[in-house]
C-alpha cells in the first residue's frame, strides 16, 4: 500500500470514528448515570436513519435535519420513560433486558413498517461534494464529521462542567440517591441525559448513513455495539474517553477492510474489548471504584 | 511463631491517600472473647477485611495458629504512596482469598447482613456446608454422595435446632425479623466449622433485651463450639461484659488495649469517643 | 397431595407424551409443522435451560449462547455430513484433506459405531465448547454483571467471525454455510422423531440434578451475594467457572440438534438475534425456573411460529380489510408481548418457583382468585417487591 492510500484509508477511517464517537457518547452518558447498557441506543440510530428517509421525501435538507433530530430527541425520551423508569429498584439484569426488548421491538418494527429491504439514503448534495487535498480525494462529509464530533464534544464538555445541569449530570453519575436527597430531580436529569444522547445519535446518523447510503432494520445493532465497546475502551462515564474510543474504532475497522480482513473486522472490535477490560478495565480514562463490603 | 490463635503484625491499610488501619499489631488467644472498639470510622471493619481476605493489606502479616497465611508490602505505585510505619519488615507476598481463608477455619458475619435473601433459612446454612463436601461435581450430580449429603442436613438441622431456629426452617430468610437475621448469620458462620469466629457488630440494632440474650449467646456458643470469639461492637453494655480483652481503634490506629476496667479507664480512648474539647 | 398421587400424575404425563410422540410418528406425513415446531421447541428448551443455569440460578449475566450453539453446529454438522455429499457441499472452495481424511476413517468403522457416530458428534461438540469456555472463563467471568454480558457478546460474535471467515473455507466453508446434514439418528431403535425429545429430556434432567445438588445450592449462594458466598468458603471462579462450562456444553449440544433440525447451517443462523431469541424464552418463562424455561420455549416457538402466524396474513372480516396485518406483524406483537412481560410481570410466567403437582392443584382455585373482587395478598404485591 502507498502512504496515499493509507492516507485515504485513515481519512475514512476517522470519519467512520467521528459518527462512532458521537453515538459512543449516547452509551458512556447512560452508563454513566443510569448503570445500563442501553442496547436500544444502536436502534435508535436506525430508526434515526429511517426517519431521515421519509423526512427528506418531503422537505429540503434544511428543515429535515431539525426535523430528524427532534424526531429522535422524542423516541429516545419516550424509551426511557416507558420502558427504564418503571424498573428504577429493579434488579440491574431486569433494566438490560428491558434494554433488550426495546432494541428487539424497534428492530421487528422497522422490519414492519419499511420491511427488510435496503432502502436508499437520501442524498444532501452538498455533502456528497468531492473534495482534493493533494493527493487524497473525498466527499465533504468526511472531512466535516471529525470537525463536527469536535465542535459538538467541545459544546457538551462545556455544557457539563459550566451548567446547573451539566453539574446535576455528574452529581448523579458520582451517587444516584444522594444527589436525590440533595434534592436534584433525577427523572429530569436522566430525561436530559437521553436528549442529547439521542441527539448526537441522529447526528451520527445522518454522518454515518449519508456515506453508507442505505438502511436496514439491523442497521444499528453492529454499530451501536461497536460504540458501546468504544466507550468502555475510552473509559465508561467519560465523554473524551469515548470520542477517543469511536475514533480507534473506526480508524481500526476501516485498516482491516482495507487489508482484506473484512470478515475480521467486526470480531477485531470485541477482541479490543476483551484486552481492554482484562488489563485496564476502567478504560482509558475511567475511574475506579470499589465496592464496599 | 507464638502459641496466639491470631495474630496480627503492622498490618495497614491504606486506600490511595488515605490510611484506613495504621500498623495494627495484636492478637487473640484460644478460647478468648476478644473485642475490637472505636468510633465509627476507626478501621474496624478493614481490620476484619483484612483478615479474612476481603483486601490484601497494604504492609504487615497475618498470622492463624501460629502460621502465617496473609503478608504483604507496598508494592507499585503504592511503595510512593506508603505513609505508614514498618514497611520492608515483611519481604514475602501472601494473600488469600475469603474461601480459603474460611476453609482455614476462620468465619465471620457482616455488619450490613448479608444473608443469601431469596434462599430458606435451612438452604442458607447448608450452603455453608458445601465447602467441607468431599463430593465432586459428577458425584453431587449424580447423587453418589448421599450419606455425605444425609450428614450435611443431619448437621444443619443440629444447628438449627441449637440457634433455635429449627421451626423457621423453610422461611425465607428476608422475612425474618431482624434479631433473627442476625442469629441466621451466626448460625451460617458456625457451619462452615470454624475455629475462630469473626462478629461484625452482632448487637448493631437491637434492643437492650435482645443485647442481653446475645450475651448469653455468644459465650454460650464460645463453650459449645469451643471457639475463639473476635468482635467488634459498639454496645458498650456487651462489650464490657463479654469481653476478656478490648483493643480500642482511632483513625486506624491502636490506642488502647487491656481488659474491659483497663481500657474503660483509659484516658485516650475517653477523649476518642468524647472528643478533646480543642477550644477549652 | 400425596406422594403417591404425585408420582402417578407424573407417570400418566409421561405415558401421554409417549402417546403423542407414537402418535406422531404414525402421522407423519399429516402433522408436519406441529412436529417440526414440537423438535425445534424441545431444541431451544436445552438451551433456555442452560442459559438460565447460568443467568437464573448463577446469577452471571452471559450472552454467548450463540457463539457455544454454534460450535456444537459445526462441528456436528462436519462430523455428520456423509462422505459422498462433501464435495457437493464444498463445491466452492473443496475439502480441507485430514478433515476428509477423518470422515474416512469414520466411514470405514464397523456398523454399530457408525449408528452412534451422530450422539457422538453431539458430545464432542459439546466437549469442545465447554474446553473453549473453560479457557475463556479464566479472563472473563472475573467481570461484573453487565461488563461480563458484552464480553460473551463479543467472543459469540468472535466465534462467528472465524467460522464465517474465508481462512476456514475449506473446514466450515466460509459464508457458504454447511448443508446436507443428517437428520436426527435413530435412538436405539426407536424412530429418530423421538431423538430430540429424548435428549432434551436427559440433558434437562441432568441440568436440574447439577441445581439441586450441593454445587446447584453453591450456584445460588453466589447468585444471592458474591461477597457472602465467598465467606462461606464458596470459591467465585471455581464455581462460576463451572457453571459457565455445563451451561456451554448443554448450549452446544442443542446446537448440534439445531443443525440436524435445520439440515443447513450457516454463520448467519448465529448472530446476535439468537441469543436475543433464547433469551426471550427465558425470561418469559422466569429467571431462575428449569419448568419455566421449558415450558416458555414450547409456548414462545409455537406461538411465534404457529398461533401468532395469521398476524402475518390480511385479514378481512365481513368485507372490510383489518389494518395492520401483513408481514412482519406478528414479530412486532411478540416483541410488545415481552415488554409487557419485562415491564409488568416480571417474574415471568413461573417466577423462580419449579412445576409441581401441588401448584397445578392449586391452579384452578387461582384462577378463581383472579376472577373475584379481592387478589390474594401475595399476588397483588406482584414482582418481587423491593
Amino acid at each position: 500500500m502507498s502512504l496515499t492510500t493509507i492516507l485515504q484509508h485513515c481519512l475514512t477511517g476517522i470519519s467512520l470514528g467521528g459518527a462512532y464517537a458521537l453515538i459512543a457518547i449516547g452509551y458512556t452518558m447512560v452508563y454513566g448515570i443510569l448503570r445500563l447498557i442501553n442496547f436500544a441506543h444502536g436502534d435508535i440510530f436506525m430508526m434515526a436513519g429511517y426517519f431521515m428517509i421519509f423526512a427528506m421525501a418531503s422537505f429540503p435538507w434544511q428543515v429535515a435535519i431539525p426535523l430528524v433530530i427532534v424526531g429522535t430527541i422524542v423516541m429516545g425520551v419516550v424509551i426511557e420513560r416507558v420502558a427504564y423508569k418503571p424498573l428504577r429498584t429493579a434488579p440491574r439484569m431486569s433494566i438490560m433486558i428491558s434494554a433488550i426488548g426495546v432494541s428487539y421491538l424497534l428492530q421487528n418494527l422497522a422490519t414492519y413498517l419499511f420491511t427488510a429491504i435496503p432502502r436508499g439514503y437520501p442524498e444532501i448534495p452538498f455533502l456528497k461534494k468531492i473534495f482534493h487535498i493533494g493527493a487524497l480525494s473525498a466527499s465533504l462529509v468526511t472531512f466535516l464529521t471529525p470537525v463536527l464530533t469536535i465542535l459538538l464534544v467541545i459544546f457538551l464538555m462545556l455544557l457539563i462542567k459550566k451548567t446547573k445541569v451539566g453539574m446535576a449530570m455528574r452529581a448523579v453519575s458520582k451517587d444516584f440517591e444522594t444527589s436525590q436527597l440533595m434534592g436534584i430531580k433525577i427523572n429530569n436529569i436522566i430525561s436530559a441525559t437521553f436528549v442529547i444522547g439521542s441527539a448526537l445519535a441522529a447526528v451520527g446518523s445522518i454522518l454515518y448513513f449519508t456515506d453508507r447510503m442505505s438502511v436496514t432494520p439491523f442497521s444499528g445493532t453492529l454499530p451501536g455495539l461497536k460504540c458501546f465497546v468504544a466507550a468502555v475502551f475510552g473509559g465508561i462515564g467519560s465523554i473524551p474517553g469515548a470520542v477517543v474510543g469511536g475514533f480507534v474504532i473506526g480508524i481500526a475497522e476501516t485498516l482491516l477492510v482495507a487489508m482484506g480482513y473484512s470478515t475480521f473486522s467486526d470480531a477485531f472490535t470485541f477482541l479490543l474489548l476483551i484486552v481492554m477490560l482484562l488489563f485496564r478495565p476502567t478504560g482509558l480514562f475511567g475511574e475506579k471504584s470499589t465496592d464496599k463490603v | 511463631m507464638s502459641g496466639h490463635v491470631l495474630e496480627l503484625q503492622n498490618l495497614t491499610m491504606q486506600f490511595g491517600g488515605v490510611v484506613a488501619v495504621d500498623d495494627l499489631s495484636m492478637y487473640v488467644d484460644k478460647g478468648e472473647i476478644v473485642a475490637l472498639i472505636g468510633p465509627n470510622g476507626a478501621g474496624k471493619t478493614t481490620a476484619f477485611n483484612m483478615i479474612t481476605g476481603v483486601y490484601a493489606p497494604t504492609n504487615g502479616a497475618i498470622f492463624f495458629n501460629g502460621e502465617q497465611i496473609i503478608s504483604n508490602h507496598p508494592q507499585g505505585n503504592m511503595k510512593k504512596l506508603y505513609q505508614g510505619g514498618s514497611a520492608g519488615k515483611f519481604p514475602n507476598v501472601m494473600v488469600k482469598l475469603p474461601d480459603v481463608i474460611t476453609k482455614l477455619g476462620i468465619a465471620r458475619t457482616f455488619q450490613n447482613i448479608r444473608l443469601f435473601k431469596d434462599l430458606t433459612v435451612f438452604e442458607n446454612v447448608l450452603i455453608a456446608k458445601h465447602m467441607r463436601s468431599k463430593a465432586g461435581v459428577f458425584a453431587a450430580t449424580f447423587r453418589l454422595n448421599a450419606k455425605e449429603e444425609r450428614a450435611m442436613r443431619a448437621e444443619t438441622m443440629r444447628l438449627l435446632e441449637i440457634l433455635e431456629l429449627a421451626d423457621l426452617r423453610d422461611e425465607t430468610a428476608s422475612n425474618l425479623p431482624y434479631g433473627k437475621q442476625r442469629r441466621l448469620e451466626i448460625a451460617r458462620a458456625l457451619a462452615t466449622e470454624p475455629s475462630l469466629l469473626l462478629l461484625d457488630e452482632p448487637a448493631a440494632g437491637m434492643n437492650p433485651q435482645e443485647t442481653a440474650e446475645l450475651t448469653a449467646f455468644i459465650k454460650q456458643i464460645r463453650d459449645d463450639f469451643k471457639l475463639t470469639v473476635f468482635m467488634i461492637e459498639h454496645h458498650m453494655d456487651l462489650v464490657m461484659e463479654i469481653s476478656d480483652r478490648i483493643y480500642v481503634l482511632d483513625f486506624g490506629k491502636l490506642i488502647a488495649a487491656g481488659t474491659p476496667d483497663e481500657v474503660q479507664n483509659n484516658q485516650r480512648v475517653i477523649d476518642a469517643y468524647l472528643g478533646v474539647a480543642d477550644d477549652a | 397431595m400425596k406422594k403417591g398421587t404425585k408420582r402417578i400424575c407424573s407417570l400418566v404425563l409421561l405415558v401421554l407424551i409417549a402417546l403423542l410422540l407414537f402418535w406422531l410418528e404414525a402421522n407423519k406425513s399429516g402433522q408436519g409443522m406441529l412436529i417440526s415446531i414440537l423438535q425445534k421447541s424441545a431444541i431451544l428448551a436445552i438451551v433456555a435451560v442452560s442459559m438460565n443455569l447460568l443467568n437464573g440460578f448463577t446469577g452471571l449475566f452471559s450472552l454467548g449462547q450463540a457463539g457455544f450453539m454454534s460450535i456444537g453446529a459445526y462441528i456436528t454438522a462436519i462430523l455428520t455430513i456423509p462422505v459422498v455429499n462433501l464435495d457437493g457441499v464444498y463445491y466452492m472452495n473443496g475439502v480441507a484433506p485430514w478433515v476428509r481424511a477423518l470422515k474416512e476413517g469414520m466411514e470405514a468403522g464397523p456398523s454399530w459405531l457408525q449408528s452412534v457416530y451422530p450422539f457422538l458428534a453431539l458430545i464432542v461438540g459439546g466437549l469442545v465448547a465447554a474446553g473453549f469456555a473453560a479457557l475463556i472463563g479464566i479472563p472473563v467471568l472475573r467481570l461484573k454483571s453487565d461488563y461480563l454480558a458484552i464480553a460473551t457478546l463479543g467472543f459469540s460474535e468472535i466465534i462467528r467471525a472465524i467460522f464465517s471467515s474465508p481462512q476456514m473455507d475449506t473446514i466450515t466453508n466460509g459464508s457458504y454455510g454447511l448443508n446436507k446434514v443428517p437428520t436426527f439418528p435413530k435412538f436405539f431403535g426407536l424412530p429418530s422423531l423421538f431423538t430430540p425429545f429424548i435428549i432434551a429430556g436427559v440433558t434437562i434432567a441432568l441440568m436440574v440434578l447439577l441445581i439441586n445438588s450441593s454445587y446447584g445450592r453453591a450456584f445460588k449462594a453466589i447468585r444471592e451475594d458474591e461477597v457472602a458466598a465467598e465467606a462461606m468458603g464458596i470459591s467465585l471462579f471455581r464455581h462460576k467457572e463451572l457453571s459457565f462450562v455445563v451451561s456451554s456444553f448443554f448450549t452446544a449440544i442443542s446446537g448440534g440438534l439445531l443443525a440436524m433440525f435445520m439440515r443447513s447451517i450457516e454463520a448467519k443462523t448465529f448472530s446476535i438475534a439468537l441469543t436475543y431469541d433464547i433469551l426471550l424464552i427465558v425470561v418469559i418463562g422466569g429467571i431462575g425456573s428449569v419448568s419455566g424455561s421449558v415450558l416458555s420455549a414450547f409456548l414462545v416457538t409455537a406461538s411465534k411460529e404457529w398461533w401468532l402466524r395469521f398476524f402475518d396474513q390480511p385479514l378481512t372480516i365481513g368485507g372490510w380489510q383489518v389494518p395492520l396485518f401483513r408481514t412482519g406483524f406478528r414479530m412486532v406483537i411478540f416483541s410488545i408481548l415481552l415488554m409487557a412481560v419485562v415491564l409488568f410481570y416480571r417474574r415471568g410466567i413461573m417466577g423462580n418457583s419449579e412445576f409441581s403437582w401441588d401448584g397445578v392443584a392449586r391452579l384452578p382455585g387461582r384462577i378463581k382468585g383472579w376472577f373475584s373482587r379481592k387478589r390474594p395478598a401475595h399476588e397483588a404485591a406482584g414482582g418481587d417487591g423491593i
